[in-house]
């Protein structure tokens, strides 16, 4: 079973989001998508700086078998992304709600954040996807 | 559900993530694809290629069966035993498929092809051994075991009882022999030292947990493509097919022109692609981060040139970069542009192999 940490919101494409203060936020993928993709070998995070909408593909996760876009769940700014990924993307694997996280936005005031699911809904998303 | 090897049960007991492979339910990985290539570079690894099709063909004119059916020549096959690696072509040249073929007696040889392309395989082997009254006879009763990596030949031959294990050990490369219930080949798909095994299906889990008690491990279909791109391998399907001849996938070594009186399938139209040169196999390595993947443009030179095309990319991890096979229009050139989600990124042409018996050939 994968791990789905109660304090995090979740999106049907995989990706997590972490509250933090003042309307920041931190993305990644989750437990389950880095278990899918199989061990990784090439992560690109967004540019700090860039503009995201909801849904924008905004970084790439590259396994030994193939390639697969993060889209952001929320719109907002980048403030800051995982430079880590860049030497370690096995972090993705080995860690991927701490050190394994993609990238964090500054959140627009206008940000939708109904469409995320918690943690209960994206584990009951996960058990109808696999039946 | 797809076709399952008698170690089908095994693979999901110690864990492995299945795929479809050519009809077969076969194993990805047992967790991590990448450690399952670093044991066989560093020590040894098995793979369940059971799924691969074993034919015997048994007939006084076998011989002179395959000298017309296979690209390269049988007739170089001077010992009982030996092994040789071969295109099967249509008459325009386009790959049928590769195979192995061993020499086992006079009027006795057996093939090894792939699972994917066995049906039409056997079609077209059937149709041309009519006329030679040559006996096709897959060998659905046996599994196939390729135990692969530096270690590999010394723990396999701890299967063995004493007497035999000599004898084992003395096997050269790409020679074949029994060994009780065994016919063991010193041959594989890795760049490694090793064997391919193969024993009647109902033996098969017993050896498979035996290797598994002699610390050899498991290893997925994943891992088997990284080493053999690695290893400068073709995959059919991906770097040769119906549509390209044997000289423009990096497989002019495979067909045997001399002696210039042998009528094969495909010779007369190798003979005109060698005339008229062509597109070519290499190797690329990308200079910067990225995973070459298949498909992917290669731009050889101005805007105008002709584009060539990756057949196999992966991610290296005995390198630690992405390396590709590509077939380009002009193989002369030393770097290229690779297109990857949109933007150019260097590579490096370079002649495979990239990675041999656990070292890199190529210095990054």
């Amino acid at each position: 079973m994968s791990k789905i940490p109660g304090d995090l919101q979740y999106t049907k494409s995989h990706e997590w989001v972490r509250r933090m203060q003042n309307g920041a936020v931190e993305i990644g993928i989750t437990d389950h998508a880095q278990s899918a993709l199989g061990d990784l070998v090439f992560v690109e995070v967004p540019d700090v700086g860039r503009a995201l909408n909801a849904g924008d593909a905004c970084a790439v996760v590259e396994s030994v078998k193939a390639a697969s876009d993060v889209y952001s769940p929320l719109a907002g700014k980048v403030t800051s992304s995982n430079g880590a990924l860049a030497s370690q993307p096995e972090l993705l694997n080995q860690d991927p709600y701490g050190a394994g996280w993609l990238f964090r936005l500054q959140t627009s005031a206008s940000a939708d954040s109904a469409v995320l699911l918690s943690a209960a809904a994206y584990a009951s998303f996960l058990a109808d996807e696999s039946k | 559900m797809g076709l399952k090897t008698p170690l089908y049960d095994l693979h999901i007991r110690l864990g492995a993530k299945i795929v479809d492979f050519g009809g077969w339910d076969m194993p990805l990985h047992y967790g991590s694809q990448i450690e399952e290539h670093h044991a066989v570079r560093r020590d040894a690894g098995m793979f369940d290629v059971s799924h691969m099709a074993i034919v015997d063909l048994k007939g006084v004119r076998v011989r002179e069966f395959l000298r017309l059916l296979l690209a390269n020549d049988v007739a170089r096959l001077k010992t009982i035993g030996k092994a040789l690696y071969s295109c099967m072509l249509l008459p325009d040249g386009g790959v049928i498929d590769d195979l192995i073929v061993y020499y086992l007696a006079e009027s006795w040889y057996r093939l090894v092809v792939n699972a994917g392309t066995r049906n039409k395989d056997l079609l077209w082997i059937r149709r041309h051994a009519a006329d030679f009254s040559v006996a096709v006879a897959e060998r659905q009763d046996l599994a196939m075991i390729a135990v692969q990596g530096p270690n590999a030949r010394q723990k396999t031959a701890l299967l063995l009882a004493p007497a035999q294990q000599t004898a084992l050990l003395e096997l050269q490369p790409f020679c074949g022999a029994e060994f009780g219930t065994w016919f063991a080949a010193r041959t594989g798909y890795t760049g490694e030292d090793g064997f391919e095994l193969m024993l009647a299906a109902a033996d098969a889990a017993d050896a498979w947990n035996r290797l598994l008690a002699q610390g050899v491990k498991p290893a997925g279909l994943g891992a088997r493509d990284t080493l053999r791109l690695e290893a400068g391998m073709n995959l059919y399907g991906n770097d040769m097919d119906e549509n390209h001849h044997p000289l423009a996938s990096g497989l002019a070594w495979t067909v045997a022109f001399e002696p210039s009186e042998r009528a094969f399938i495909g010779r007369s139209a190798l003979e005109n692609a060698r005339r008229s040169g062509g597109p070519e196999l290499v190797g690329l390595i990308l200079e910067d981060r990225g995973v070459l993947r298949s498909h992917q443009k290669v731009m050889t030179g101005g805007a105008n040139a002709p584009v060539g095309e990756v057949t196999s990319g992966t991610f290296s991890p005995t390198m630690n970069r992405s390396i590709a096979l590509a077939r380009v229009p002009n193989p002369s050139s030393s770097t290229v542009q690779v297109e990857i989600r949109g933007k150019l990124h260097a590579a490096r042409v370079v002649k495979p192999p990239f990675v041999r018996h656990g070292k890199p050939l190529i210095a990054i």
